[in-house]
């Protein structure tokens, strides 16, 4: 049974269960079928491409596209047409329906993330109470059709680039599911649009030691989870030709490039949900959703005003995204493999004990206050510090007794026989 | 209400796949097609491929997918906790750092084992 079948199978029995559907339901769920995923996501998401070309043009010194349509705005429709009129190439020795199923997976997945992000009040496409569970599910289908992207087209450097990959992903993984449970500890609840409104009563939850330590491994680990520098080990292009997706043209390729950027809009709107406080625009002021009186017409005003928060708050974790791939050189793969290991995972452990510790301490007790935060970072602030510290101390160290080879230290200093000069290094 | 929930997955499951083979039929369509031998070999820097491709991995791969699934199933141990962390208090706190201490004793018995090494 392949997969139309099934979700034909999985519809006809839904039918069968004549689940009660109302008009209103329906049409939400056309609207955001119809409009939001098969036109405003992608869209956002070309204009994505448009917006990196810019920014790393302007980080290099120069002007980015300019030529199709004022400031190029134009340029996404004109590599969308571009794409789709290439030829469509399966080298000969390819397994052809995993190299045409491969694409369709990774874009799948990206898709499937994107059905629980709470954009403002009742504006999620589905509040799943197990949203954040199902959202981890759904992202981690992209390393599967990676691997059968690099498996299928029989080319060694698809081949190595889908190992990195797939090793990469699943290492990164783990830190990045850890630094989302002192969300679900302190919200009590899977759901995004739950974990939305505690944060109107309590403050963004990166405003605290252990939300502002997993937001940042939350951040890290989401750039290497989508493959982006300095973490794009498994298309680097310097070694690898162009990874996994080498025997991908025209539009197969475009899927996969549109994937990449559609991912990062992902995971910027995870974070911007469970961590930066959704739309709300102030850390600790609770929006005031009663601003313009009861009326439906205010509601609608107060909700454009979140989404507009919100899709600002997205559009700077974008942009930093954007920055540290024109500023970070690509990492090497062993010290990609220790980051993740010798790292963010004991720094996420930690966490997660800290979290606990925020909770007794400050929400637990009751009623939200200053003087109840204060308390609260002071005891944390400093277990978190110093378990930074010591993480980064315990590895110098390591490092330092055992490096991986005389021409490869991972830190401290080079032997005079290597370095020339004795030079002391520091690094990862 | 909880079922509905799922059938919109479904349908978003369809709309996504059809948003993936959509493009690549149009392009089945509009797209020149001249095929060539030499097209269809694979593109290894211009040097015809040498031996096999489909080839065993190494082991290196295995160990850090095996460390995968134990943290990834240690997450599914958390995620229950953390959720209702609000009922149970301090008692679970302690639980859950001997749980996790055994955990990172694990983590750093494989870093010392040189596991995490990658040559």
């Amino acid at each position: 049974m392949n997969v139309f079948e099934g979700a034909a199978c999985a519809f006809l029995w839904a039918q069968s269960q004549a689940v009660e559907l109302d008009f209103w339901t329906k049409a939400r769920w056309a609207l955001w079928l119809l409009v939001g995923f098969f036109g405003i996501f992608p869209g956002i998401v070309a204009y994505m491409v448009w917006l990196e070309r810019k920014v790393a043009a302007r980080f290099q010194d120069r002007i980015g596209p300019n030529r199709v349509g004022p400031f190029g705005l134009l340029q996404p429709i004109a590599d969308a047409i571009k794409l789709i009129t290439k030829e469509d190439l399966v080298p000969g020795g390819a397994d052809g329906a995993v190299h045409l199923a491969a694409p369709v997976l990774v874009i799948t997945s990206a898709f499937l993330v994107m059905a629980v992000i709470p954009f403002a009040v009742g504006l999620a496409p589905v509040n799943l109470p197990s949203g954040l569970v199902y959202l981890i599910a759904a992202s981690s289908l992209s390393p599967l059709g990676i691997f059968l992207a690099g498996w299928s087209s029989r080319n060694k450097y698809s081949l190595i680039g889908a190992m990195r990959a797939v090793a990469q992903l699943v290492s990164y993984e783990v830190p990045q599911v850890l630094a989302t449970i002192p969300v679900v500890l302190w919200a009590g609840s899977f759901s995004l649009v739950s974990i939305f409104d505690r944060q109107v009563n309590q403050g963004w939850f990166v405003a605290s030691p252990p939300g502002l330590l997993g937001f940042v491994i939350l951040f890290i680990a989401s750039i290497a989870e989508v493959n982006r520098a300095p973490f794009d080990l498994p298309e680097a292009e310097s070694e690898l030709i162009a990874g996994y997706h080498t025997e991908y043209s025209g539009m197969r390729f475009g899927l996969f490039f549109l994937a990449e950027y559609l991912s990062v809009f992902a995971v910027s709107c995870l974070a911007t949900a469970i961590f930066l406080g959704g739309g709300m625009p102030i850390p600790f002021l609770a929006f005031p959703v009663n601003l313009l009186g009861e009326s439906a017409w205010s509601y609608v005003i107060v909700d454009a005003m979140l989404l507009a928060v919100f899709l600002v708050k997205v559009l700077a974790i974008v942009f930093v995204v954007l920055w540290v791939r024109a500023t970070l050189p690509r990492m090497r793969v062993d010290r990609l493999m220790n980051f993740s290991w010798k790292y963010l995972v004991p720094l996420a452990l930690v966490n997660v004990l800290v979290a606990a510790v925020w909770y007794e301490l400050v929400i637990r007790p009751g009623a939200f206050d200053a003087g109840r935060w204060m308390m609260g970072t002071a005891v944390t602030g400093p277990i978190v510090a110093a378990a930074c510290w010591g993480v980064f101390a315990i590895n110098r160290a390591h490092g330092a007794r055992a490096p991986v080879s005389e021409q490869w230290p991972s830190v401290g200093r080079i032997g005079p026989g290597v370095g020339g000069r004795g030079v002391s290094r520091r690094g990862l | 209400m909880i079922i509905s929930n799922y059938i919109f997955i479904g349908l978003l499951l369809l709309v996504a796949m059809t948003f993936g083979l959509a493009p690549i039929a149009l392009a089945h369509v509009v797209a020149p097609r001249k095929r060539s031998r030499v097209k269809e070999v694979a593109y290894e820097c211009g040097v015809l491929t040498h031996g096999e491709t489909w080839v065993r991995f190494r082991i290196q791969y295995y160990i850090y997918a095996l460390l995968f699934v134990v943290f990834d199933i240690e997450v599914v141990f958390l995620f229950p906790w953390a959720a209702s962390y609000a009922d149970l208090g301090i008692f679970a706190l302690v639980e859950m750092t001997i749980f996790l201490a055994i955990l990172l004793v694990g983590l750093i018995y494989a870093w010392a084992k040189g596991v995490l090494r990658w040559v």
